[in-house]
């Protein structure tokens, strides 16, 4: 088995470990690809697609897929920008997504995402769907308005903590986040200071840590300045 | 307490095992009408998992429910099929009759009524589900009878006055289902010698019976169609001791209910299927999932089972074959269409919710239990049986040269003649059409929903893997049908059934639904049409798994085959406005609020 292997990304040649994803490959190599349900610490699970890239014809979650030699990977190109911002719009819908209301404006990878593909409005309907605001545990709130349902509170808890404090139930656009308590996240075991109620954990909003609001003020905020992939951009 | 002991026992029966959950939540359900969440603590504990996990698997199935429901509970089916034989009818009857919506349950906690999708029955359509009883051919005057034997005896099986043909008759079966053989093919249907492919199968070694399928050209019959031969060879080369035999019966493509017939006459053939590919692969467990809307054929086939164990057919050292040991169980499915996805059905047959998995790894490698499985739908297990008896070259010999052997073809819709058919591939629709008396059809549905809608100027295609594939499902639609409700129904049912997981399958199905509705509605636009195709291709692309895949083809595939039934109903847009938005109907809550209307914007 050789070393490495090679395959190209909009036809700049890469290197990968065996077994390691096109994404992970494509971050070593300086080229950022979308993604939110990806995490660094945790396990990848494909969910939101944004990460969709091309290979060898057939579009692929790059978060999930591994890596083969002579591999062609197309990123970069219209059909998949314009399919990202489809989804992104698609996240922005499903939810009640108020930036200028949130705490997490400038820390959200969502909204960075959107700023990054040039997104001012969705261009789809917004459904208005009726959502819960859990504040029941003492020191982090969960406002699944904001939830984009890429279960990096679920990973967290289960690959960091040792827990099982979330899981997602129901189905369809009715599926949701769950937790592991009687009633609400105040039944469950999780601490404040659990990977899982860490802020970079959750993407959005959603789950979020009380009296610690606005801690950082806007305009100082880590997408404040430069869009959201550029550390990886810059190697 | 009583109601503690009894929910210990059920899991104690199942060997407290988590994997096993469906299970459990299964008997419990049957046990107390619903599973109560305030024991998910009490299952988890026994079950040594989390109570959030339980309420994951509860949520997950349409057939489970964490709120109490009626003694018997009234599924009516709200396909597009039963539709057009009237079940609203029988729907208006139904609330009449009991007083209350469907949704809902009788104050005395009798009955529930509730709309479910395909129950494998459009050939005898409109049908329900009462209980695990199958009622079909319902009309709006049988209703008021059927409650008041009910309410007689709290018992659906009172309901069948008169059992269908063949096995639907036997003992353990005993339903109202009609067969609806209308044409036997050589492969499944016709005279077959039981037992014959097995015996030779064992006489080989399992590298020559995985050629023999192989040279067959045997393709998955669920729909995807890839090589049968060549996926059990992967299965057998996969590292690991322990691999697996899974059927897939959980049949739930709308219009699909030729695995109901296999079962019903030829589950000798499915379970002698297995085994050769168990024999095949090396495999000591199989598991056929059975779909909940099947579950009155349980008995029958765990009978069956029990037959081929008493006979050496199944268990240790099968047929004499020194250290050929393998077994099948039935699992239960509770009602979610997701789960005729392989990796789906492996999930759920592990305890879990349907949710897909990503491959690679593919199940071959890691399946059930992290083990190298094989999944295989119904009808391919009972070709792989006939393979094994008459050989490849006889099997390569029937159809067509990429698709070879027949196809169990299950029609319903407008045609004089529904049921199933047994045909070789490469008929073409209009001799499908001939037969089953439907000349003057206007639009056919190939494959079901995930399929294609065609026209009559491609009624010269063929049925096959080349040209128009199909899980069997097809349905005839006359000249009559308002085909934008057909494919409104469609939407409404991968809506409904898509698990949620991945975003464009989760969001882009609800638009697509909501933009048709809008359409229908008289409020669409000539550019919604470019909206659906774009936003339907987005889905399709960037999906996870084969639902949202093909989830927006009823839109796609009628914008291009049938555009003028769009055409006709929207409008230019001349004023500029957004025709879908209503002013008024968005005042609503402020006027509300204020106690007087709009200035500007008033009825």
């Amino acid at each position: 088995m050789a070393d490495k292997l090679k395959f190209t990304i909009d036809g700049v040649e890469v290197q990968a470990e065996h077994g390691q994803t096109i994404l992970d490959a494509a971050d070593a190599a300086g080229i950022y690809i979308p993604r939110l349900c990806a995490h660094p610490d945790l396990k990848p699970i494909g969910s939101c697609r944004i990460c969709t890239v091309v290979v060898n014809g057939r579009p692929q979650a790059a978060c999930v897929q591994p890596a083969a030699e002579g591999m062609v990977v197309e990123n970069d190109t219209p059909e998949m920008l314009e399919h990202r911002r489809n989804l992104i719009d698609m996240m922005f819908v499903e939810g009640n997504h108020f930036c200028m209301f949130c705490e997490k404006s400038g820390n959200c990878e969502l909204q960075a995402m959107a700023y990054r593909f040039g997104i001012t409005a969705p261009q789809y309907p917004s459904q208005f769907p009726d959502k819960d605001v859990d504040a029941s545990h003492p020191d982090v709130m969960m406002d699944y308005n904001r939830c984009i349902l890429c279960t990096r509170c679920v990973r967290a808890s289960q690959e960091l903590d040792g827990k099982n404090v979330f899981q997602s139930i129901g189905r369809g656009f009715g599926r949701k986040i769950g937790v592991n308590g009687r009633q609400a996240l105040g039944d469950t075991d999780l601490n404040v200071d659990d990977r899982a109620a860490d802020p970079t954990i959750c993407p959005v909003g959603c789950i979020i840590k009380k009296r610690v609001g606005f801690e950082v003020p806007i305009g100082e905020r880590k997408f404040d300045h430069e869009p959201i992939g550029s550390e990886i951009e810059k190697g | 307490m009583l109601k503690e002991a009894k929910i210990k026992k059920i899991c104690k029966r199942f060997g407290n095992d988590r994997t096993r959950m469906m299970d459990i939540v299964r008997e419990i359900q049957q046990e107390f009408g619903y599973v109560p969440p305030k024991y998910y603590d009490l299952i988890a504990r026994e079950a040594n998992t989390h109570r959030v996990e339980v309420q994951s698997v509860v949520s997950f199935y349409t057939f489970l429910s964490d709120r109490k429901k009626g003694k018997i509970i009234i599924r009516l089916c709200e396909d597009i099929i039963d539709k057009m034989a009237g079940a609203d009818e029988v729907a208006a009857a139904f609330e009449r009759e009991l007083g209350i919506a469907f949704g809902e349950t009788t104050d005395d906690g009798k009955f529930s009524l509730e709309w479910t999708a395909c129950i494998g029955m459009s050939d005898q359509a409109p049908a329900a589900l009462a209980n695990d009883t199958v009622l079909t051919n319902l009309t709006p005057e049988k209703v008021p009878e059927i409650i008041q034997a009910l309410k007689k005896k709290a018992d659906p099986q009172v309901l069948v006055t008169e059992c269908g043909d063949g096995n639907n008759a036997d003992q353990l079966i005993q339903t109202m289902v009609q067969n609806n053989i209308c044409e036997r093919g050589e492969v499944l249907l016709g005279d077959y010698d039981l037992e014959a492919g097995l015996r030779k199968a064992i006489e080989k070694t399992p590298e020559e019976v995985i050629e023999d399928v192989k040279n067959s050209g045997l393709r998955g019959r669920g729909g995807a169609g890839f090589l049968v031969g060549l996926k059990w060879e992967f299965t057998r080369n996969a590292p690991g001791e322990d691999k697996y035999i899974l059927c897939n019966a959980d049949e739930g493509e709308p219009g699909t209910f030729k695995d109901r017939v296999l079962l019903t006459e030829r589950p000798d053939l499915v379970f002698e299927g297995m085994t050769v590919a168990a024999f095949a692969i090396g495999a000591q467990t199989g598991i056929v999932y059975l779909r909940a809307e099947y579950a009155y054929l349980r008995a029958f086939l765990e009978d069956v089972l029990n037959r081929r164990r008493a006979a050496g057919l199944l268990g240790n050292n099968i047929c004499g074959k020194d250290g050929f040991n393998f077994d099948i169980r039935i699992q239960m499915g509770a009602g979610a269409y997701i789960c005729g996805e392989e990796s789906s059905l492996i999930s759920s047959c592990e305890g879990m919710r349907g949710d897909p998995s990503d491959r690679p790894p593919f199940p071959a490698i890691a399946g059930y239990r992290v083990a190298p499985t094989a999944v295989n739908n119904v009808e391919s297990y009972c070709c792989a049986t006939r393979v094994m008896d008459k050989g490849a070259d006889w099997f390569s010999g029937i159809g067509t040269e990429k698709s070879a052997g027949t196809k169990l073809l299950s029609v319903c819709g407008d045609c004089e003649r529904p049921g199933i058919y047994e045909l070789p591939f490469g008929v073409t629709v209009n001799e499908l059409l001939k037969k089953v008396g439907a000349e003057d059809a206007a639009a056919m549905q190939v494959g079901g929903p995930s399929g294609q809608m065609i026209n009559p100027s491609q009624f010269d295609r063929a049925i096959s893997f080349e040209d128009l594939p199909t899980g069997g499902s097809i349905m005839v639609f006359n000249k009559q049908r308002d085909l934008l409700e057909v494919v409104e129904a469609f939407m409404e049912f991968f809506a409904e059934e898509d698990c949620g997981y991945c975003v464009p399958c989760r969001v882009g199905n609800v638009l697509l639904l909501n933009r048709l509705k809008q359409i229908r509605n008289g409020k669409g636009v000539t550019e919604d049409m470019d909206y659906l195709e774009k936003l339907g291709k987005a889905t399709k692309r960037m999906s996870r798994c084969g639902l949202g895949q093909t989830s927006p083809n009823p839109i796609l595939s009628t914008l291009e085959n049938f555009r003028p039934i769009y055409t006709e109903v929207v409008r230019d847009n001349t004023s500029g406005l957004q025709k879908s938005f209503d002013v008024l109907e968005a005042m609503e809550q402020a006027n509300e609020v204020t106690g007087r209307q709009s200035v500007l914007f008033h009825a």
